[in-house]
């Protein structure tokens, strides 16, 4: 199998672990591509992929444009200043139009879940999500479960602790799927307003109190506060928060010495997580970035249907592309 | 004159289930009884295989006129109705501009005239539909009006829903509620549970629903008013009705078919067209409703009718409008749901859009008697049709049951005597 039998990539809900695993196993030989001089390949040479995106996003864009760059396609942005007040065009409209361009595939942002669902159904090119509401966020969690991967061969029988605002992250929702099929033992841990009863439904453990589930994991992967949450009373204080639930340097000494410490970013300093535990040898925030444009790359490939891997030249010329 | 021969009478009020023929002069029944022979130029309905049930009488639609004349008129609507096996429909006052004054009562009246059925206004029961003041409730009712409810929109404030609840006392008019905690619902877009956590939508929980009819039967209680409590969709719910009803508090209620039909697990599939409010609910939930039907704590079936665009409805699930189409699909689901599913006799469905909608508005309608209007539907309970866009007569086809096939044909429509639908 050397392609995602597929039209998009929606969630992870719908991928099998073969899936999940071809989509690693591949992103580790485009890693490899990153420490040549030419860092890019002609895997998609001709196609067109275009981002939309009606959320504001910096660090998933970029790693999708570089992903879409070093294959060699076509990359155009279809930016969408939307706030909830001003809507302009209809999702559909906009739909019919990408439709009529006849594009390859379209990378899709939403601020509203199952937007990207809602697109596939209406048009031919592959749609990847690139984040839906509070509902997924897949090709996170496979840039996740790579990176585990990358440190720990297998992720079956880890115990990862997912920390933070569960109920308002796609995130969360996308690497809890993905660390289950792969077998590993999910907590989640955060004040019960961010974390609902109804999350035991994905076969995890919820737990209230951090201290006392630091010295069992493997993996601590923070997820990011949003500071505006507080408003809507989900925690008293940022403050308060930091005392229950941030990875501090004096919580970090109890953990495990092999621990993985992630963030899937941007990330709050001092609210989730102490300087010092970020700049550690145990955080792989920074590889996380690098590991996203492979996974992203694998991706594209792998929805292609393309042409075996080791077979691959080395792009030389990328300068008539435009035509 | 006309006689409907061959046909099951279903008369819920008398609890009539037997092999008997109809006539009818001018716009009365005439006679009920075995075997009526026709006379010469009487015209003959063979309703073989069918039942011949009271007009079905619907409490809940929205016809959108005034204001979305482009998605229905009350014209347009009264067709579907009548289409669909109803000659009495009650239509809801949130409209733009609202049903607050006479002269929108009057003017809801006439524009029903030029349809083939029964148009009753129901008005505000705030003005403005604002939620601040009680409506004019006397000069409403002599325009028309049938009842009071500021429906799509609950009365939150609870010292209005009391004066509400006791102003009426005079009419004896029921105050129909729109029961949702909006502060409990939030932004929410689904039932919160199960569901709306792995889409990652924004829940309602069902206890938005359930403490706003806590309150509102507590209300009734101590003002001695009439509370009718609109499209019941939670177990919790019936639960707090049935209570009530113990403790002889003026309650009634009614469910939509798709409370009975469905559940929140069709939010994934149908997306915006399983957008409603209340929200779907759980298979408990759905359970729950059928039994309350069953046992007669939900006294009546309404369609809630709430037609949208396409446009409107084919957004991101969050920004699409709530509600769905419901009148033509009415029929169907009890049919195939309640009576072929869960074992209902065709009393016991029908009774719930006939004689107990009828009582609950004090109409001299919804019953298969001679000397009562002739409002006359006959279905073939035993063929099955399909829900696709030809079958849809509605303007708008927002609606989670399209593609499927379902029993019960309304076959013919007669209100006040005439024939207002005969299946093609």
């Amino acid at each position: 199998m050397n392609s995602l039998k597929r039209k998009d990539l929606l969630d992870i809900q719908s991928l099998s672990v073969e899936e999940i695993l071809l989509i690693c196993t591949s992103a580790k030989y485009f890693k490899e591509i990153f420490t040549r001089t030419v860092k890019s390949v002609p895997v998609l040479r001709g196609k067109t992929v275009c981002t939309l995106f009606y959320e504001p996003s910096t660090r998933t864009k970029l790693s999708f444009d570089l992903a879409a760059k070093r294959l060699s396609a076509n990359l155009i942005n279809f930016s969408v200043n939307t706030s909830s007040v001003v809507k302009g065009e209809s999702l559909i409209d906009t739909v019919h139009t990408l439709e009529a361009m006849k594009l390859d595939y379209i990378v899709m942002r939403h601020a509203a879940s199952m937007a990207p669902h809602f697109l596939s159904r209406n048009i031919q090119a592959s749609v990847i999500n690139a984040g839906d509401g509070f509902h997924a966020h897949p090709t996170q969690a496979l840039l996740d479960t790579y990176s585990i991967m990358e440190m720990r061969k297998d992720i079956a029988g880890l115990h990862i602790g997912i920390i933070g605002d569960i109920k308002h992250s796609r995130v969360a929702r996308s690497d809890i799927e993905a660390f289950k099929k792969l077998g590993a033992k999910v907590t989640l841990c955060g004040p019960p307003t961010l974390v609902p009863d109804d999350f035991s439904l994905y076969g995890v453990d919820i737990s209230y109190n951090l201290d006392e589930l630091l010295s069992e994991l493997d993996v601590i992967n923070l997820l990011r506060i949003q500071k505006e949450r507080q408003k809507g009373s989900m925690f008293p204080s940022l403050r308060e928060y930091h005392r229950q639930f941030a990875l501090t340097e004096e919580r970090f000494r109890k953990c495990k010495s092999d621990v993985i410490v992630m963030h899937p970013g941007p990330v709050n300093r001092g609210i989730e997580i102490d300087d010092s535990v970020m700049e550690s040898d145990r955080s792989i925030i920074q590889e996380q970035v690098t590991n996203g444009v492979a996974v992203r790359m694998a991706i594209f490939y792998l929805l292609a249907g393309a042409a075996p891997l080791e077979d691959m030249p080395e792009e030389r010329d990328t300068a008539d592309d435009d035509n | 004159m006309m006689i409907i021969k061959n046909g099951r009478v279903i008369d819920p009020a008398s609890r009539t289930d037997d092999r008997l023929d109809v006539r009818i002069e001018n716009d009365a029944i005439a006679d009920v009884s075995r075997a009526i022979s026709a006379r010469k130029g009487d015209r003959v309905i063979d309703a073989s295989g069918c039942i011949v049930l009271p007009g079905l009488i619907d409490m809940h639609v929205h016809f959108r006129e005034p204001g979305r004349e482009d998605v229905e008129t009350i014209y347009s609507g009264s067709k579907v109705a009548a289409k669909s096996g109803f000659t009495t429909v009650c239509t809801l006052p949130n409209t733009n501009p609202v049903i607050d004054n006479q002269a929108l009562v009057r003017f809801i009246r006439l524009e029903a005239e030029k349809g083939p059925i029964n148009v009753f206004p129901i008005a505000t029961v705030s003005k403005g539909r604002k939620g601040e003041e009680i409506s004019e409730m006397g000069e409403l009712i002599n325009a028309g009006a049938v009842g009071f409810t500021d429906d799509g929109l609950p009365v939150m404030s609870s010292i209005l829903m009391r004066r509400a609840l006791e102003y009426s006392r005079m009419f004896d008019v029921p105050i129909i509620a729109h029961a949702e905690d909006l502060e409990l619902s939030e932004e929410g877009i689904m039932n919160e549970g199960k569901n709306s956590t792995l889409l990652g939508l924004k829940g309602i929980p069902k206890e938005s629903e359930e403490v706003m009819i806590a309150r509102d039967v507590i209300l009734t209680r101590l003002t001695g008013g009439r509370l009718h409590v609109a499209h019941v969709s939670s177990g919790g719910s019936v639960e707090i009705i049935r209570r009530a009803k113990e403790d002889g508090i003026r309650v009634t209620c009614e469910t939509a078919p798709h409370y009975f039909s469905l559940t929140d697990d069709a939010v994934a599939e149908y997306l915006s067209m399983a957008k409603m409010k209340p929200p779907l609910r759980t298979e408990e939930d759905r359970r729950a409703v059928v039994e309350g039907l069953r046992n007669g704590i939900i006294d009546v079936i309404a369609t809630d009718h709430a037609p949208h665009s396409l446009n409107e409805k084919m957004q991101e699930l969050e920004y699409a409008p709530f509600g769905i189409i419901g009148l033509e699909t009415a029929v169907p689901l009890i049919i195939t749901v309640l009576v072929r599913a869960n074992g209902f006799s065709f009393n016991n469905a029908f009774e719930k859009l006939t004689v107990n909608p009828a009582r609950i508005l004090k109409f001299d309608r919804g019953e298969l008697k001679p000397g009562k209007a002739a409002d006359i539907t006959i279905i073939n309970p035993d063929k099955k049709i399909v829900v696709n866009d030809e079958f849809i007569l509605s303007k708008c086809k927002n609606s989670p049951f399209i593609g499927m096939e379902l029993y019960g044909s309304v076959e013919y429509t007669l209100c006040g005597g005439n024939l207002v639908y005969a299946r093609a």
